[in-house]
């Protein structure tokens, strides 16, 4: 139990690191940039603002789950998730550490240019688009022509 | 029925019928990699289908939810546009649709975002991002197909041919429109056949493929005063579960 102290909001920051995206749990929720906003009340009661990567993103209510689950084995009961679509998510809200996760990972990262920078595996600039679209409304499909290995990137909007 | 309510089911239906459709090709696609943009385009659309079925239903005020809207209306309740509703045939159909309409949608949603209202604003602003990449997509498959073999260029010729005269009700404005537009929620959908004409002009020539000369609409979605045989059959695919056990929750 959460007591006598206030609970502040940089330590619900903190704890929503430690919650993984559902579909690439290599990185954290607040990373992928769909923790918008976190409110503390008086009464020790909290507010979670999230927003959807994609309208239909399956995901979703496996992260407000998620995030009910690990907030309440800190003894966070007032909990209180609203979702929120507008301004609409960018991938310009993925932190540079979650970045650079994705990128460890084998996942390349979204760049403006439209396409990855280079093969995540062999760091080759020899990659080709396989399909727009791929495992997830995050990602599509591009293979490298050095090492020949398929790889996922994430969709740049 | 308001205006409003009206307005959100015509924009909720549409995403719903045609995310309903591009479902269909769940695992019978072509090609691996297009069933999985299929499907990613279909999750797109229902996604966006709960924001505007959930707003009409929230405006409507009588207690029935986007699920309810969804599942439990019949056939001449849906405002879709009859394009929509049409069965997907070949791929080539299929991807011509999603041109025609996602030709539509990129400028409609554009004007949306500058709506009076503040959630059509909000949720147009969010479709739009995906809008925009299935117009990519759309455009590319159409271009490469239209200009592929002597096979797929017939078949998108046929698509074409087909699907034309079903795609100016997309720009019938009527009088739902009108007090739509006077009441600062949305511009008159005609106002954007010209982008509609150019980017359709654009991606038709580079596809070799000619834009048919008629003038002839089929109309009657929009209003619910006509709909296809067909939607029927896809909403007996749709609504089979809550139908048969209603209430059913997982």
């Amino acid at each position: 139990m959460v007591d006598l102290v206030t609970v502040s909001e940089a330590q619900i920051w903190a704890w929503l690191e430690g919650v993984p995206d559902p579909e690439i749990p290599v990185i954290s929720v607040v990373d992928l940039g769909v923790i918008r906003a976190v409110d503390v009340g008086s009464s020790d009661d909290v507010k979670i603002t999230i927003t959807p990567t994609y309208s239909g993103c399956p995901a979703m209510s496996i992260i407000a789950l998620d995030i009910r689950t690990a907030l309440a084995k800190r003894g966070i009961e007032n909990l209180t998730l609203e979702t929120k679509i507008a301004p609409p998510w960018t991938t310009d809200w993925l932190s540079a550490k979650g970045r650079a996760q994705l990128e460890d990972y084998g996942i390349a990262p979204p760049r403006a240019a439209g396409g990855p920078a280079h093969c995540p595996q062999c760091k080759s600039r020899q990659v080709e688009k396989i399909s727009r679209f791929g495992s997830t409304p995050c990602k599509a499909q591009w293979r490298c022509t050095s090492c020949l290995e398929p790889f996922d990137y994430f969709k740049c909007i | 029925m308001t205006p409003l309510f009206e307005f959100l089911l015509r924009q909720g239906d549409n995403a719903l019928v045609l995310g309903h459709r591009t479902s269909e090709w769940c695992g019978v696609a072509p090609a691996l990699e297009e069933d999985i943009a299929l499907a990613n385009t279909a999750l797109d659309l229902i996604g966006q289908t709960q924001l505007w079925l959930g707003y009409a239903a929230e405006v409507e005020g009588a207690g029935r939810s986007a699920n309810d809207l969804a599942y439990l209306r019949d056939v001449y309740d849906f405002r879709n546009v009859l394009m929509l509703e049409v069965p997907n045939a070949d791929f080539g159909r299929t991807l011509m649709r999603q041109f025609l309409f996602d030709a539509f949608q990129v400028p409609w949603l554009t004007a949306l975002q500058g709506s009076d209202d503040q959630q059509v604003a909000d949720i147009a602003a969010k479709s739009l991002k995906e809008a925009q990449y299935h117009l990519d997509r759309s455009s590319e498959t159409v271009i490469m197909l239209g200009d592929g073999t002597d096979e797929s260029h017939a078949r998108m010729k046929a698509a074409l041919d087909y699907l034309f005269p079903y795609a100016g009700e997309m720009f019938a404005d009527d009088a739902i429109d009108t007090a739509i537009r006077e009441s600062g929620v949305a511009p008159l959908p005609s106002t954007v056949r010209t982008q509609w004409n150019e980017t359709l002009r654009r991606v038709m020539n580079e596809a070799y493929l000619t834009i048919p000369d008629t003038t002839f609409n089929h109309s009657g979605g929009r209003t619910g005063f006509r709909h296809t045989e067909y939607l029927g059959h896809m909403l007996a695919t749709m609504q089979t579960l809550q139908r048969s056990y209603p209430g059913a929750t997982w």
